[in-house]
Order: C-alpha cells, then sequence, then structure tokens
C-alpha cells in the first residue's frame, strides 16, 4: 500500500470515534502493539530530542525500502508513533520525503502538531523524514 | 475567612472553558493567573500615560515615573525592606540571580566555597557553575532525604571560612517543600558567607519579612504574584548592593560619562540599566496590592486547606506516588500512578479541561534523587476550589483507567 492509501484507512478508522476518549484509548491500544525496537538500539544517540518522553527510533533498509522500528517510555506517544511507523515504514526513501501529513489534522491530533507541544510529533516526522533523506543519498 | 467564588470573579481567564471543559487551572507554580485589577493597569498605562521615566520634564513622563517608583515604595513595604533603594527592579527571578553571580565574579577567589541546595531549579543552578568556571570557586551541594528536606546536619558540616555565598530557594518548585531559611541565613553569617534567597515560589504564598529574615539577597518574579510577565525584584542590603558592580552598561545607570571614565548612578540605578519595563513594574504594584487586599494569613489558610483535601484525595488512589511529603511545604502536590508516564497521565487531564504540569520541572537532580522522568505538577492558588480538586481527581481516576 502506498503512503496516501494507508493514511486515508487511517483517517477512516478514526472518524469513527465519537469522542476524544475513544480516540485517546484507540491510540493507547496501537502503543501496545507498537513492535518495539531492538533493545541494542534505545541508545542515547537514537533519541529524539524535543519530546517530553523519551524517544528512541531506528531505521533499516531492505529492499531499498525503510523500515522503522521505535519505542518511547510514555504510551501515548507510543501509540502516534505507532500510527507514523504505519504510515512511513516499508516505504521508498523518496516517497517518504514527499508525504504529506495533513492526515494527522485529520484525526483530530493537530494540537499535538505544534512545535511547543513537548511531546515532539513535529520532531518525529522530521526525524522519520531525515533517515529517509540519508538513504535517497545513498541510493542516489 | 476568604470568600473564593467573589475572588474568582476577579480573574476572567477562570470563567473560560478549555478542550470544551471549565478550565481547572493547576500549573500555578509556572505562573498565576491574572486578576482584573491588574490587567486594567496594564491598560490604563498605555491607554493613558504611557511615557519614558526618570528622564522627561513632561507631564506623562513625570507620571508615568511616579507610578512607577510608587510601586517600587509598595514593594519595599510589602517585603519590609528598610530603604526603598535597596530594591532593584528586573525582568525577574533568573534576572536577578545571575546579577548577583555577576557582582560575585569579582568577589570570590579560587578555592572559594559557594553552597547550594539538591532543591534547585535549574536557573539555580546554573548561574553559580558558570560563576565557578570563570573564578575557581566550588560549588557545594546541601542534599536532601526521602521526604525532599533539606538535611542540616549536612549542610552546617559544609559551612567553612571559605564558604562565601549560600544560595538556597525558599520554597522548592518542585516539591513544595518549604526550606528553613531562617536557620540557614543564622548560620551562613556566623561563618561570614551571604545568602541569597530564590523567594519565586514562596512569595504567591506567603510574606516574607527580609529584616526580619536578616537576608542579605532575596528575588522574586511578578508573575507569579498575579502580577505579569517579564518583571521582578531584587533586594539587596545597600552595603552589598554598593559592593557589587553593575550588572549591564547602558543609559540610566550611569551618572555622568565622558570618554575617558563613566561614574555610575546612586542606587537603585546603578543596576537599572536602559529602559525598564515600565507597564510591568507598575502592574507589580497592582498585583502586591491585590495580594494583600485578600491577606497572606487568608491564603496561606486556605491554600492549606486544598492541599490537605487533595493530599488525602489523591493517596485514596491505588498506585499513586506523592514526591515531596515534608510536613513544612506549601499547596504543591507531585505525583505519579505506577508504572505510568507523567505525560501520558498530563495529556489525559488536559483533555479533561485540567492544566497540571509533567515533566521534570527543570530541576532534573531532584528527579535524578528519586529515580523517575518526572512527575505531575499540581499546584494549587486562592482562586481554585475544592470541587476543582474532585475533578482532578477524576481525571487521574481516568487517566489510571485508560493507561493501565
Amino acid at each position: 500500500m502506498n503512503i496516501k492509501d494507508i493514511q486515508e484507512d487511517i483517517i477512516e478508522e478514526f472518524s469513527m470515534f465519537e469522542d476524544w476518549e475513544e480516540r485517546y484509548q484507540y491510540m493507547i491500544d496501537l502503543g501496545k502493539t507498537l513492535p518495539l525496537i531492538d533493545e541494542a538500539y534505545k541508545t542515547d544517540d537514537n533519541i529524539i530530542k524535543g519530546c517530553q518522553s523519551k524517544v528512541w527510533v531506528h531505521a533499516d533498509i531492505q529492499d531499498g525500502k525503510v523500515v522503522f522500528t521505535a519505542d518511547s517510555d510514555a504510551i501515548i506517544t507510543k501509540g502516534i508513533i505507532a500510527i507514523l511507523i504505519r504510515v512511513f515504514s516499508n516505504q521508498h526513501p523518496k516517497d517518504i520525503i514527499d508525504a504529506d501529513t495533513t492526515f494527522i489534522d485529520k484525526i483530530g491530533l493537530k494540537d499535538h502538531l505544534s512545535p511547543t507541544r513537548a511531546n515532539g510529533l513535529v520532531s518525529m516526522i522530521k526525524q522519520l523524514k531525515m533517515y529517509a533523506l540519508a538513504y535517497q543519498t545513498q541510493l542516489n | 475567612m476568604l470568600n473564593v467564588e467573589t475572588i474568582r470573579k476577579d480573574f476572567p481567564i477562570l470563567s473560560r472553558k478549555v478542550n470544551g471543559k471549565p478550565l481547572v487551572y493547576f500549573d500555578n507554580a509556572a505562573t498565576s493567573q491574572k486578576p482584573r485589577r491588574v490587567i486594567d493597569t496594564i491598560v490604563d498605562y498605555y491607554t493613558n500615560y504611557n511615557a519614558n521615566i526618570h528622564r522627561g520634564v513632561h507631564a506623562l513622563s513625570q507620571e508615568a515615573t511616579d507610578k512607577y517608583e510608587q510601586a517600587r515604595a509598595k514593594i519595599q513595604k510589602h517585603f519590609n525592606a528598610q530603604h526603598r533603594h535597596e530594591i532593584i527592579m528586573t525582568s525577574g527571578t533568573t534576572h536577578g540571580i545571575n546579577l548577583v553571580a555577576h557582582g560575585f565574579a569579582s568577589i570570590l577567589k579560587k578555592d572559594d566555597e559557594i553552597i547550594v541546595s539538591a532543591l534547585e531549579h535549574h536557573s539555580n543552578i546554573v548561574p553559580w557553575q558558570m560563576l565557578c568556571e570563570r573564578t575557581g570557586a566550588r560549588l557545594r551541594v546541601i542534599p536532601m532525604n526521602q521526604d525532599g528536606e533539606l538535611v542540616m546536619t549536612a549542610f552546617e558540616a559544609l559551612l567553612s571560612s571559605k564558604t562565601k555565598l549560600v544560595f538556597v530557594n525558599h520554597i522548592s518548585n518542585a516539591l513544595g517543600t518549604i526550606n528553613p531559611i531562617e536557620d540557614i541565613i543564622k548560620k551562613a553569617h556566623k561563618v561570614g558567607a551571604a545568602v541569597l534567597v530564590d523567594g519565586a515560589q514562596a512569595c504567591p504564598h506567603l510574606k516574607p519579612d527580609v529584616q526580619q529574615l536578616d537576608v542579605d539577597f532575596y528575588v522574586a518574579s511578578a508573575h507569579k504574584m498575579c502580577g505579569p510577565t517579564g518583571v521582578g525584584m531584587l533586594y539587596g542590603k545597600k552595603a552589598w548592593l554598593d559592593k557589587l558592580p553593575p550588572y549591564q552598561g547602558g543609559g540610566e545607570m550611569i551618572a555622568e560619562v565622558t570618554f575617558e571614565k563613566t561614574t555610575y548612578a546612586d542606587l537603585p540605578h546603578k543596576f537599572e540599566a536602559g529602559t525598564p519595563n515600565i507597564c510591568g513594574g507598575i502592574a507589580f504594584g497592582a498585583a502586591i496590592d491585590y495580594l494583600n487586599h485578600i491577606g497572606f494569613d487568608a491564603i496561606a489558610a486556605y491554600e492549606n486547606e486544598l492541599l490537605q483535601y487533595a493530599t488525602k484525595k489523591l493517596l485514596a488512589i491505588d498506585g499513586l506516588k506523592i514526591y515531596g511529603t515534608s510536613k513544612h511545604k506549601t499547596a504543591v502536590i507531585s505525583f505519579n500512578l505506577d508504572g505510568i508516564h507523567p505525560y501520558d497521565v498530563g495529556t489525559i487531564l488536559d483533555k479533561m479541561g485540567v492544566a497540571v504540569r509533567t515533566g521534570h520541572h527543570c530541576a532534573q537532580p531532584i528527579m535524578d534523587y528519586f529515580g523517575i522522568p518526572g512527575t505531575v505538577r499540581a499546584s494549587f492558588a486562592f482562586y481554585n476550589t475544592m470541587a476543582e480538586i474532585d475533578t482532578l481527581v477524576d481525571g487521574v481516576k481516568k487517566a489510571k483507567a485508560m493507561l493501565s
């Protein structure tokens, strides 16, 4: 599936929730199912700065696609990461770099996009795109 | 006796909604809300007598200068300073601390010692580390115990003829502990050390008497005392302020300038370079009037009721732990739910309209001591209600149910 289709799936799933509680409960549950990062990669170098909770991200390239694994010590943050990984992992670097992220607004997480927001969603997206850019440069 | 329903009408912001719910503002230790009287003072200044002060002969400048100096007089009276020129207007607590730290750079010698407490905010650690790097002085730290209280026997053991300055907060921002500053000041003076007290967290809750305390320097911020941001005060004993060199160069702080030599203005202007926060200073005075109108005895008694009620209700939640359990504390509760990140709790509370602070509260050494990434901190003010505490408790229960 391409990034745009995945985003649309997510928007549809979130549209079924009636209030913030259902939305957050879903993200919390997603957080619990997040495929964890290998412990060996939970190093200080892999911590995304700008987050109040700790967020580790690791990237790998497999068959020309970027595979992300991540973890956080806060569960809501993990839920947000799980959504981002679903969208961006297993995609070609160029598609990740070019991806539009307005779907976040559409699933009611706009307030997490503010640069002052301590969970650093913006920093996370930036970091994922940076990894993609690095791999794209290698491929070129 | 304090009538909280009447008081709440003084604060326009308390009637707004957040995320569709009535705002419950429990982040008072970060900044307080502002009463109408302070907001009106700010509007009045810019509407009616905005002018630069201390230099114009014209009527507006005179009026602004009078009001600004009246505010200084209110601050002097509030803190019971002996002289008006012992009150230096600053941009806030951090500014005041840096001003004193800068001054001590010319006093300290290699191997002199500065004592700070383990309960400090980052802004209370960094200026002294910088000062030590510059002068070769050493930083010593008063440890704390499991209740979040300073270990006074350890403090006494740190004191020596090498001690030149002791720096401690009056009340800890992260835990709410009220430190025994009277005792600290007495003991520090016995070895000839000066004492600087950070009153940022204390001044919203109590009324310090700098002469009775015999403190050498005391700093505070207006914005935690119902006043505006960007303004604060440094009290210094005249003898000390005379001894310290100016902090910044500029207008206002000079007596005479030629290219060969500049002579500095008298106190307090020696430390007040440039155009100050005139409006902020005047509104600080209005905030002090407002707090005194409510009365600090009434504030302390009521806030203690809030603290006792909230402590009891929160502790009834299984798996909730409170950090900072001193008998001497103000209305601040730092807590965690077992196995749940404070950030997650804060996010759920925000959705319910409850504003709390989460994180390390700029006091990482305290969090390291307890081995936690941070806490959820609910800090109360005299305009909060018992019903709001019930909302907080319900929110914490909901967060626990959702996150466990």
